[in-house]
């Protein structure tokens, strides 16, 4: 698959401070990526780098082939960070048209990405007479104004109300689908698992993981089992090599499995052993059940 | 290039208070002929200003470059407001992540302030030569055209300086504190040379003060009043000739060059330094 980003040993320190300690991560065509992980874990300095605003320590990344300067590249990226900065005194249609000048693209998008987030009724009104949410929505309108090969966005739902979160996922998702590479920066679990295919995980500047959401950790997953006879069926369970370990909680039963198995055999076997069940779910860790686990394995 | 000083106009031009400074700038410097209807009637006494030969060719080059270089502090404020705006509306970070490098914004802004300088030298230019055709007592064009080099050491003053002021703007991010570093920089020039005029001597004072960029950029053009008829034949009767020479000088302006190419150059290795 094509190359959009390769970052190799990136490395970023502050004074005393190490904020991106010798990450390293590849970004492929067509697929959804979160990075992951804490305020204050790196995420925003790993994109400033890559994004020209941040210098680096040591390391190094390349767009695309490696053959093109970064502000080259970076006019074929479309990225919103933090805040959404414009220039206040001008309206949103101005802001965009600049934006189209700094891009070398022309100003015939504008109108259609207005039109995407909801601000074409607005587009003459100053930057500064906007709520939060409009702010974020110009942004992406802006991001997108190249068609980029890439979206990448840093916390876009931070500060928002709920309403605002829901336009800004909404949007997310409709961009998703139309096959662009998304990179997303988020402390929000559940944000990166509802888009993510890939995940990057940092924590203190060192990277954690990278790879695919769904082989994040070796699991086979679980069940959750409810029986009538609750001793029976534990006792059952217990005795099988299949099952690690168990758990019972206001009724329901955890079962992890050490290898895989699906529900249609589980429920055959269980019903050889004589025992009816009255609930039965195969499950995978969520995400952040995951990132749990690899957060609290490397802690120290 | 076009593009750069497209995207500089267009962040320029939609911000009221530099369009209505920058407006005001240019009336202010056809004010200058404002001093063409300056009359005194003391009894018997009928003094106008603009037969004292103030409009004469090629004086008036000189006189009109000197007044109108005031007017620059006008245009310095659009300048440093509009290098700290994009640190205070964190634009800059916007801007070079949209895909501008860090050398083609500050080129955006070099560019922006040498048209200023065009402009206004072509401005005064014009503005002189209609006031010098009215009241000019000779109107051949050799005289005319003579003394042209005001012209030009106007136009690298007003570059020096602005180049300055976008220093600073980068420098101190900040507008309001910019501007008072300017002045503060002005009244430190002030001090150095009235410290080295005390301890050693006023030759040495003023060889080292020459080099420092306001003053240097001052040098450039010399205060016209002595030179005019009328101070002259004062100072003659009371016994003093006045000998000073006005002209301007090659090493002039390439020390305000050389200052440019510094601020410039030291604006850029900020930005590029710096983590934003």
């Amino acid at each position: 698959m094509e190359n959009i980003l390769t970052v190799n040993n990136l490395t970023k320190k502050f004074d005393l401070l190490t904020a991106v300690n010798d990450v390293s991560f590849n970004i492929k065509k067509g697929n959804v990526y979160g990075i992951l992980g804490p305020n204050g874990s790196g995420k925003s300095t790993t994109l400033g780098i890559v994004l020209n605003v941040v210098n680096k320590s040591a390391g190094d990344f390349f767009w695309f082939d490696g053959n093109t300067s970064t502000h080259q590249a970076l006019k074929k990226v479309g990225a919103i960070i933090e805040r959404p900065n414009f220039y206040p005194y001008m309206t949103a249609e101005q802001n965009l048209k600049l934006v189209c000048k700094i891009k070398e693209v022309p100003n015939d998008k504008i109108h259609e990405k207005l039109e995407l987030v909801g601000l074409l009724d607005r587009k003459d009104s100053k930057f500064k007479t906007y709520s939060l949410g409009m702010k974020q929505r110009l942004a992406i309108a802006s991001a997108l104004l190249n068609d980029p090969e890439i979206l990448i966005l840093d916390e876009p739902t931070n500060g928002l109300d709920p309403q605002g979160i829901h336009q800004i996922r909404e949007i997310i998702k409709k961009i998703a689908s139309m096959g662009t590479t998304i990179l997303l920066a988020s402390h929000l679990l559940d944000e990166v698992e509802k888009v993510c295919s890939h995940v990057i995980i940092l924590r203190k500047g060192h990277m954690l993981y990278s790879g695919r959401v769904d082989e994040m950790i070796a699991s086979h997953g679980f069940f959750e089992l409810k029986a009538d006879n609750e001793k029976e069926l534990m006792a059952v369970l217990e005795k099988n090599p299949a099952f690690g370990s168990l758990k019972i909680e206001n009724g329901l039963i955890t079962a992890f499995l050490n290898e895989p198995m699906d529900a249609t055999t589980f429920n055959k076997f269980m019903f050889e052993k004589g025992i009816v069940l009255s609930h039965l779910v195969k499950r995978k860790e969520s995400l952040e059940e995951q990132f749990l686990t690899i957060t609290k394995n490397q802690a120290n | 290039m076009k593009r750069l000083l497209q995207i500089e106009f267009i962040k320029l031009w939609n911000n009221r208070a530099s369009r209505v400074l920058t407006i005001a700038y240019f009336i202010l410097l056809t004010f200058i002929a404002l001093f063409a209807t300056i009359k005194f009637d003391i009894g018997d006494v009928h003094f106008q200003l603009a037969d004292q030969g103030i409009f004469n060719f090629p004086y008036i080059w000189h006189f009109n470059t000197y007044i109108a270089a005031f007017f620059k502090l006008f245009l310095a404020i659009v300048i440093v407001s509009m290098m700290s705006n994009e640190y205070s509306n964190k634009t800059i970070k916007q801007n070079l992540i949209d895909g501008l490098s860090k050398k083609e914004f500050i080129l955006s802004k070099f560019l922006t302030v040498v048209v200023f300088s065009i402009i206004s030298t072509i401005f005064i230019f014009v503005v002189s030569l209609i006031l010098g055709m009215i009241y000019s007592d000779y109107t051949e064009l050799s005289i005319i055209f003579s003394d042209l080099e005001y012209f030009l050491a106007f136009f690298v003053k007003l570059l020096g300086f602005f180049s300055f002021c976008l220093f600073l703007g980068i420098f101190v991010k900040r507008s309001a504190f910019a501007l008072g570093f300017l002045i503060l920089w002005q009244v430190f020039e002030g001090i150095f040379y009235g410290l080295a005029h005390w301890q050693l001597d006023s030759n040495i004072a003023n060889g080292i003060s020459r080099f420092l960029p306001l003053e240097a950029m001052s040098n450039l053009i010399k205060e016209p009043f002595s030179r005019l008829g009328a101070v002259q034949s004062v100072a003659s009767q009371v016994g003093e000739s006045i000998t000073k020479d006005y002209s301007v000088h090659w090493y002039e302006i390439l020390i305000v060059l050389v200052w440019t190419f510094i601020f410039i150059y030291l604006s850029f290795a900020l930005l590029k330094k710096r983590d934003l």
